[in-house]
């Protein structure tokens, strides 16, 4: 066990760096930093904070290029459905995982979109790698991304017309896997 | 057309042509057809393997010295349609995956014989689910079901054993003639 990482996620989540850097550059926003997984007993220092769509590009990137901070990696962006979740009060979470290599710390961000038109602009600019983890939100979920050079479905295939994470949407299908051509020994 | 009995005298399944025996040894000739050719066939049954999922350590575990698919004749895994008679179909199929499937099917050449193995692609097994298949049937035509979740390399062996009866009592008949054939054991 290196001292060094044990020491400073335990100072990260007495005084999670990021967070103070983002509050002390982006006053006017409530970040309302949590822990990502509520545990009484053992502080992880996963942190997650909010930021409001309008903003989410301004501190992406600052998030990227402070010095303090820098979150050089996109880990992952995924989305969550809070439809008919307790106390939710909006639609689709979008969510941002992100790593910093220099310092060893994670950091998520979390950005709040809702129906009819959920859509949060690109971070394909920032991380390149953005790419892939947008499209695979747009498929699953229809939220769309402002920006993104190819938008297209990635694990369903075109013509596929729904977006099968979505909470409402069926677990057995709207009859996607039976409507295909079928080979006899005939026509074979 | 297709099978019957050799000693009435009627077509058997060699060619398909009618086939009158009058003498003793056309008699002979016809055993030959149907039971000689058919018994070579049957032991050289050449499989495509399109595993998918666990079923596919199953089937591999049965072409391994241990079970040892080659004492019944199967061991030449093909993994080009075209050198294949039987598609073994291991594990589950996603809608994305069917026309692979099909594709792999329709390149086979006659005859050819299809094997469901497991829960998942006879019926979607426990992936009831917008992206899974519940069963090849619906898509290809299929002989012979191996239930188990997996199966054990000796059902899919049975599986095989299965095929080469229907190759014994079938013979060299094309697919579109054994639809609707009666087997008589």
């Amino acid at each position: 066990m290196r001292n060094g990482v044990v020491a400073d996620t335990a100072q990260q989540a007495d005084q999670p760096v990021a967070v103070g850097r983002l509050q002390a550059k982006f006053g006017d926003i409530d970040f309302a930093p949590a822990e990502l997984m509520s545990s009484d007993d053992k502080r992880r220092g996963q942190i997650s904070v909010r930021v409001p769509v309008e903003k989410l590009e301004a501190v992406m990137r600052f998030l990227r290029d402070d010095r303090e901070c820098a979150f050089d990696m996109l880990v992952d962006v995924t989305c969550i459905d809070y439809l008919d979740y307790p106390g939710a009060t909006d639609r689709f979470g979008v969510t941002y995982s992100l790593l910093s290599l220099a310092h060893n710390r994670r950091l998520w961000v979390k950005c709040f979109v809702n129906d009819p038109d959920p859509e949060v602009p690109t971070m394909t600019g920032i991380w390149k790698g953005a790419d892939w983890p947008e499209r695979e939100v747009y498929d699953l979920f229809g939220v769309r991304f402002a920006g993104h050079p190819d938008l297209r479905r990635i694990m369903t295939w075109e013509g596929f017309g729904s977006h099968p994470l979505r909470k409402e949407y069926p677990l057995e299908g709207r009859g996607e896997r039976e409507n295909y051509p079928v080979f006899t020994r005939r026509s074979a | 057309m297709g099978v019957s009995d050799a000693r009435s005298g009627a077509t058997v399944g060699t060619t398909g042509e009618p086939f009158v025996a009058t003498t003793r040894l056309d008699r002979l000739v016809q055993m030959i057809r149907k039971y000689g050719i058919n018994w070579a066939r049957k032991y050289s049954l050449w499989p495509m393997p399109f595993g998918t999922a666990c079923c596919a350590i199953e089937l591999m575990a049965t072409a391994a010295s241990r079970f040892d698919v080659a004492r019944f004749g199967a061991e030449a895994m093909r993994f080009s349609p075209r050198q294949s008679d039987v598609l073994i179909c291991a594990g589950r199929v996603p809608i994305k995956l069917m026309p692979v499937l099909q594709r792999i099917y329709i390149q086979m050449t006659e005859p050819k014989w299809v094997i469901s193995m497991g829960a998942c692609a006879s019926t979607g097994g426990v992936f009831n689910t917008y992206a899974v298949v519940q069963g090849i049937d619906q898509f290809i035509p299929v002989d012979v079901y191996v239930p188990g979740c997996p199966p054990r390399p000796e059902q899919l062996l049975e599986g095989i054993m299965a095929i080469q009866r229907i190759v014994e009592q079938e013979g060299v008949t094309r697919s579109v003639d054994r639809l609707g054939l009666k087997l008589t054991v």
